[in-house]
């Protein structure tokens, strides 16, 4: 048997990016002892990667804004399928979250008399997002870092959960290796908060990093508790296309924020063939406007590129597929022609764009101030995760709490820019205090041996074949099948296959072969993430095949509609007490009256 | 496309580890970074590597490429010469984990040693300052630093003298200077980096501001200013012969 060390904590927060980091702060302020996991090194997190900014409506450049146009974007975004309560506190406490970072140090950029400046982003009526640059999840991760680890919050750098543990219904802790030497250690805790990320490495073309491999929302599931909306997964319209080897990353929102332009071969500027009713009152109907609104004029309009993401992306797969995209099948985003309208645009769009100008010279050679960039579709984020309370944030099992892309509500059935780090925020400090308030009111539960024993010998299994399957040849499999058929347009023959695909990479993940030991193996690490990925491959799979419309960022060509009938509904998806996954479709909860009143208002 | 061989530290300690070659199919514009998942991933599964975003952003991905610290993700194989192996290796100021990942924990337990921010009081009523772009600027130059410690790689002070018990190296210089120039900031570190923070090891080569894959000026705007500081503060003759009043 392999021995292991214990650890006690009253909360256990699992992942540190922006929502693990809130979360551990919050706690600890509360008084309880804080242990806090991280899947590779502090402050490496994808967070980290975040361009554009966060959505707050602060209104220090428009005074129109507040919280109820940021509630209502922030639904109608969502194709009202949002949690309406957690859209409620965002909105609302936001702009209170990020005048906190400014008091941990963070340093965003300026309005002229000096307060926090806000840029547009698709879907957001007014300029709402705090930024610094396109680097504000660097700026935002490295200030709770910085306070986090002064508030004595005990860190566990390059640590991997395989499984949370139970005691009866309530989570009592979760057991993990350490990617330096593959030991095992078990943390016993009163409460556990998941803060995870999302599930990018499911799929080839992705902006993700490594560790998105939907740990947390596999966690959970194991532990019995509900995911919702798992057939809405965002493809960020803009990522780079060319060359291969830089396929995915991000082009940031903040790109089209400043004024850039999506174009076809043609030159055509095809974002203002197709501007869906909702959102026509808000639209520009000619270039001249949507140029103004970039500039902050505040009688114009948003130009057509920054629509929704969910929308944005189809215009962009539409025109590839008409025969009409790039040379290397995207489509073109151009800032350079800013030079147009303003004299000193190249130092401009390096003032605005800095990591964008380096990102393309470095990696693509384009000089992104001279031509247009290369860009497609990306996949981004996970709309969809583990269903929480709103206020509380605690998941369908008593003491497991969820926050940031691993949990679900707040953006429906599409999300907008900017309010993901938003969210992780809000959302991680009400994690972090209801966790501590959830400890404090429970103890330690016994942790059962054999229990522990069964997960570490089915892990180190791999290990002992002798003729199984590469690891990385599975997941690459899996990449390209959830690719091609579960992407981002969808049909019922296709999904169905990827239902029979998957079957058979479950059986193929059942018997993969690692070499070497357990000191910083990749193989081993990749083989253990496997089982993550196809858990939530599945629940994509299942729960899009059970919506039978178009909406947000699930769209269906065999059904192209939305359907206002059958469509409001929320997609659950658990494990039956046989092992297998189980869905099913839950009504809507009715919005609060004076919510109600709200939207209607803003229409 | 092209065959190219890459000559790749493999071990768990420096005196048992030693070199392997291997060659792998390569792509237009591929980085090193894809070429280390290349081979790890059809040649040798245990191959020990750090990674996350594979966009320079997150600074884990840094090793020493034909002997240059440098991050692997955004090193192009058609800036390298091919025709010999491309050489790679762990960054040698920090302990060998496996491979190409060495143990950077030092790094952050010095952080956690430097005072943190302590802000003035806010300026307004509702909690919030007033701030200037020039002022935010400033300071922002030094956190773009994504902390890839490649710059404590190349340091002669640790890699070469080892001193980390007495340096804290140019990267906790930069973060030192971001807290000092902060606008808001009202905390004084200059008798920490005088004494147990040793930024008087420094003797100004530049071999960090060439690293740094941010391309922050870290001698010129950090390590220089910090210095000046520390001079007026403890080595100006009016200074100190002020002090001896204040003593007194």
């Amino acid at each position: 048997m392999n021995t292991y060390d214990t650890f006690d904590y009253d909360v256990l927060v699992i992942g540190a990016g922006g929502a693990g980091l809130r979360a551990a702060i919050e706690a600890s302020a509360h008084g309880v002892r804080v242990g806090l996991i991280c899947k590779s090194l502090l402050g490496k997190a994808h967070t980290v990667m975040a361009e554009g900014g966060v959505a707050a409506a602060l209104s220090n450049v428009d005074e129109r804004d507040n919280w109820k146009v940021h509630f209502t974007d922030t639904m109608r975004g969502g194709q009202y399928l949002n949690n309406w309560r957690m859209a409620e506190l965002h909105a609302k406490e936001a702009p209170d979250r990020v005048r906190e970072l400014e008091a941990w140090g963070a340093l965003f950029d300026r309005t002229k008399d000096g307060k926090i400046l806000q840029r547009n982003f698709g879907g957001h009526k007014y300029p709402r997002l705090a930024h610094v640059g396109d680097r504000t999840g660097l700026e935002m991760i490295r200030t709770l870092q910085d306070h986090g680890i002064h508030q004595g919050v005990s860190v566990h750098m390059e640590f991997t959960i395989i499984s949370l543990l139970k005691s009866g219904d309530r989570v009592s802790g979760a057991l993990g290796y350490d990617r330096e030497r593959g030991r095992f250690n078990v943390f016993r805790a009163k409460a556990v908060v998941l803060a995870t990320g999302g599930v990018g490495r499911a799929y080839k073309i992705t902006s993700n990093s490594w560790e998105y491999t939907g740990d947390g929302h596999a966690l959970a599931y194991r532990a019995g508790a509900e995911l919702i909306d798992m057939e809405f997964l965002q493809f960020h319209p803009t990522g780079m296309v060319w060359p291969p080897s830089v396929q995915g990353i991000l082009v940031t929102e903040g790109v089209r924020g400043e004024g850039g332009i999506l174009l076809n071969k043609e030159g055509r500027r095809f974002m203002f063939d197709d501007i869906p009713d909702l959102y026509r009152n808000q639209t520009a109907d000619n270039e001249e406007e949507g140029w103004r609104y970039t500039q902050g004029d505040r009688n114009a309009r948003r130009p057509p590129e920054l629509l929704t993401r969910d929308h944005v992306a189809r215009c962009i797969v539409r025109e590839i597929k008409a025969g009409r995209g790039s040379p290397h099948g995207g489509v073109f985003l151009d800032i350079s022609w800013i030079k147009e309208k303003i004299p000193n645009a190249a130092e401009v769009i390096k003032k605005k764009l800095p990591s964008m100008y380096h990102q393309f010279k470095k990696l693509a050679d384009i000089d992104i101030t001279k031509e247009p960039m290369e860009v497609g579709p990306t996949t981004h984020y996970m709309m969809g995760g583990i269903r929480v309370n709103a206020d509380t944030q605690m998941s369908t099992v008593p003491g497991l709490f969820a926050a940031g892309e691993c949990a679900a509500g707040l953006h429906g059935a599409n999300r907008l820019g900017g309010n993901s780090l938003s969210d992780l925020l809000v959302f991680g400090k009400r994690a972090g205090e209801h966790a501590a308030l959830f400890a404090k009111e429970h103890g330690f539960e016994t942790i059962d041996d054999a229990r522990i024993k069964s997960i570490v010998d089915e892990s180190l299994r791999p290990f002992e074949r002798t003729g199984g399957e590469n690891p990385f040849q599975v997941q690459y499999d899996l990449q390209d099948m959830m690719q091609d058929l579960v992407g981002i347009v969808r049909n019922e023959a296709e999904m169905q296959q990827a239902v029979t695909e998957l079957k058979k990479l479950q059986e193929r993940a059942q018997n993969v072969k690692v070499v070497g030991n357990r000191e910083y193996n990749g193989g081993w690490h990749t083989a253990l993430d496997l089982q993550n990925l196809l858990a939530v491959s599945e629940a994509i799979a299942l729960a899009a095949l059970q919506r039978k419309e178009s909406r947000g960022a699930h769209f269906r060509e065999d059904y192209p509609a939305k359907d206002d009938q059958n469509g409001k509904f929320n997609s659950v998806v658990r494990i039956s007490a046989d092992g297998q996954m189980e869905i099913r479709k839950d009504p809507l909860p009715e919005i609060r009256e004076d919510l109600k009143e709200i939207i209607a208002e803003m229409k | 496309m092209a065959t190219v061989s890459f000559t790749i530290f493999r071990g768990n300690s420096p005196d048992t580890g030693g070199f392997e070659t291997y060659s792998t199919e390569t792509d237009e514009g591929m980085v090193v970074l894809d070429a280390v998942h290349k081979i790890q991933a059809e040649q040798a599964n245990d191959l020990s590597v750090r990674w996350n975003c594979k966009a320079g952003k997150c600074g884990s991905c840094s090793a020493e490429i034909n002997g240059m610290p440098r991050l692997m993700c955004m090193t192009r194989l058609s800036d390298l010469p091919l025709d010999k192996p491309v050489l790679l290796q762990p960054m040698k100021a920090f302990p060998l984990i496996k491979d190409l990942v060495t143990n950077v924990s030092w790094n952050f337990d010095v952080k956690k040693k430097i005072k943190k921010f302590k802000p003035r009081p806010p300026d307004n009523a509702d909690g919030t300052w007033r701030i200037a772009q020039e002022d935010v600027d400033r300071v922002q130059e030094f956190r773009k630093c994504i902390e890839c410690f490649l710059c404590q790689d190349v340091c002669h002070v640790l890699r070469e003298h080892r001193m980390h018990d007495e340096f804290i190296g140019p990267r906790f210089l930069v973060y030192a200077a971001a807290l000092e120039m902060h606008p808001l900031d009202t905390e004084d570190r200059l008798p920490d980096l005088k004494n147990s923070e040793g930024i008087g090891l420094c003797n100004i080569t530049k071999c960090c501001t060439g690293v740094c894959p941010e391309e922050i000026h870290i001698t010129d705007n950090a390590i220089i200013p910090l210095k000046e500081r520390v001079v007026d503060r403890f080595y100006d003759p009016l200074h100190w012969f002020l002090r001896l009043f204040k003593k007194s």
